[in-house]
């Protein structure tokens, strides 16, 4: 009788298991099915239409015959000097952008971390240029840099930095840098927030230890918080580098990519190609170019951080 | 002892005085814009041209507001429709985040919850879609959107911004779910609780906060989108806010005032929900992205 009753009972029980396991399966897709649906049909199926048209002759107007060229549109690309040119300021931007927002919100969220006083409303603050829609930013700092009647203008005039006003915007370079100064004000807060949550998290015992063995507060900061936050700023690193690869909402408020194609960034680059001169086939080439880099940046992060349970 | 108890006090306050004078030049940086464009939009034109400018406006007003909200005959024409591109910036937000929020949750809480086959690679596809850039999807959607007839209309923004709003709320929500203890959810379905009945009477509610955090980002994120804006809206019928400012700046006038006033405007319904609710914002970045 107890042999039979526990070989009798186990697999009433994987049955019922089973039955469980294939209504969650079917309860699964189901609620699945709407977003999957929706995002196949808005990212996936534009995506290898973009990659389709990639590989032909074809213009805006659609009624034009398209030919197929193969690979031609990318190493048409490849081959262009404006192309690499336009990567390298791309690159530039956002390296710059990316790297000085990481050490300025560092030196931040480090700063909240040892709470002097009116931390509170600094962390408070820091929302705000978050908040600010971009093109609103753009146009602020577009203002500001404006060469007639412009606030910086004002500002180093008052100063007596400037005896004239300057074009801040004339000269490629400095366009350029003044972009990424505008980019880092509305940017540095996402660092900041992100990294300051994560110096809150870590344990303090930590670093209390260490203070009592005498650590400095430098030494502290440099040994032992700092590789606690690899994990945080590897995130922010690459949400911030993937961001920026992209820019395109500031360039073109403030700049229009000018002047004289100083700050065309790639995003620009494909915006002109596709909607200023209508080579489809081209521009969907170099879409699907920003994409795979882009995508690479999306492997490094899939790789090194989404790791349930990895740990610093 | 009472010496060396107020060197030690000197000390201590000194450095904290350090640690203040360190946050004043932080604080300068963020607030001056903001001063600027705030000054900015409650000046007139001629005040504007002021050489060296006049840094508090000599004659403030809210003029500009009400050129904006209440145009006359001598308005830009851009002031003239701004009201109208705010109204399509609010129906377009506001219908996206109902939408992600919606199909997104559901499709996090089987992603976080259900073990079933393919969960992982539709995970990491989710996590690559948002990756892809807007430009890469134009194209296609915007001959889609002319053969249906949808261009200019808010309905295309609401599905083309599904594209990266939706996996961003499942990304979020996916996160906030999973850390839900499961032995919550173990007890309900052994008092005869169905997945379905587990997900609306345990899990949603406690995933409020969640859902607070993930509204929030996806209504942000849309309000501040350009790019799509910029490509599927030339007329007054769908128009945001942002294609709005950046046209104050016509080929051969700019409308200061205007771009500085729709700017105020712009920024306020972001700014204001940041700020009350900026618990939900600093713990939606960290579940988004301090993952593991």
């Amino acid at each position: 009788m107890a042999t039979l009753a526990t070989t009798v009972k186990p697999m009433g029980a994987n049955a019922r298991r089973f039955n469980l396991r294939r209504q969650d399966t079917i309860v699964g897709w189901l609620l699945i099915a709407p977003s999957l649906i929706i995002i196949l049909g808005v990212t996936l199926q534009p995506v290898l239409s973009t990659l389709y048209l990639s590989f032909f002759d074809a213009s805006t107007s659609v009624n034009l015959p398209r030919t197929f060229i193969g690979l031609d549109n990318y190493t048409n690309l490849l081959q262009d000097p404006v192309f690499w040119q336009t990567i390298g300021r791309t690159m530039y931007f956002m390296v710059t952008s990316v790297g000085l927002e990481l050490i300025v919100g560092i030196g931040i969220a480090q700063l909240i971390h040892t709470r002097p006083p009116g931390w509170k409303f600094l962390r408070i603050s820091l929302i705000i240029p978050w908040a600010v829609p971009t093109i609103v930013n753009g146009a602020m700092w577009g203002w500001i840099y404006n060469g007639d009647y412009g606030a910086l203008n004002g500002l180093l005039y008052q100063l007596g930095v400037i005896n004239k006003y300057i074009p801040w915007l004339i000269d490629p370079a400095r366009a350029m840098n003044l972009v990424i100064l505008a980019d880092i004000w509305h940017t540095v807060p996402f660092v900041a927030l992100i990294i300051q949550a994560a110096l809150a998290g870590l344990p303090a015992e930590l670093d209390e230890a260490a203070a009592v063995d005498g650590a400095s507060a430098w030494d502290r900061f440099w040994q032992i918080r700092l590789p606690l936050l690899r994990p945080a700023i590897l995130v922010a690193l690459i949400i911030r580098s993937v961001e920026a690869f992209r820019v395109f909402d500031i360039v073109y408020v403030i700049t229009h990519g000018g002047p004289a194609f100083g700050t065309v960034t790639i995003s620009y680059l494909t915006y002109q190609e596709t909607f200023s001169y209508g080579h489809l086939g081209r521009g969907a080439a170099l879409s699907f170019l920003v994409s795979i880099f882009t995508l690479g940046i999306a492997f490094i992060y899939i790789r090194y951080v989404y790791r349930p349970g990895e740990g610093a | 002892m009472c010496n060396l108890r107020s060197a030690n006090w000197r000390k201590h306050f000194m450095g904290r005085l350090v640690l203040f004078a360190a946050t004043l030049p932080i604080l300068a940086f963020i607030y001056l814009p903001i001063a600027w464009l705030v000054a900015s939009s409650t000046s007139s034109r001629v005040e504007l041209s002021a050489v060296p400018p006049h840094w508090i406006p000599q004659n403030p007003s809210l003029q500009n507001y009400v050129d904006i909200l209440f145009p006359g005959d001598q308005a830009s024409s851009t002031a003239k429709t701004y009201k109208v591109t705010l109204q399509n910036s609010l129906i377009v937000a506001t219908s996206v985040t109902a939408i992600s929020l919606v199909a997104g949750s559901l499709a996090a809480y089987a992603l976080a919850r259900i073990q079933f086959r393919f969960r992982r690679t539709i995970l990491i596809g989710i996590l690559a879609t948002r990756m892809i850039p807007e430009v890469s999807l134009v194209i296609p959607l915007y001959v889609l959107a002319s053969q249906i007839g949808i261009l200019n209309t808010p309905t295309v923004l609401i599905f083309t911004y599904l594209s990266f709003a939706l996996p961003f709320a499942i990304w979020l929500m996916a996160a906030f779910f999973e850390t839900i203890p499961a032995e919550l959810e173990d007890a309900a379905r052994i008092d005869g609780c169905s997945r379905i009945g587990t997900l609306f009477k345990i899990i949603m509610p406690i995933s409020a906060p969640g859902l607070v955090s993930t509204g929030l980002f996806v209504f942000l994120t849309a309000w501040d989108e350009f790019f799509f804006a910029l490509i599927f809206t030339s007329t007054i019928a769908a128009k945001t806010v942002p294609v709005a400012i950046a046209e104050f700046t016509g080929r051969y006038v700019v409308d200061i005032t205007g771009m500085m006033t729709g700017g105020v405007l712009a920024a306020l319904p972001p700014v204001i929900m940041a700020l009350a609710f900026q618990r939900y914002i600093v713990r939606g970045l960290t579940a988004g992205a301090v993952k593991g």
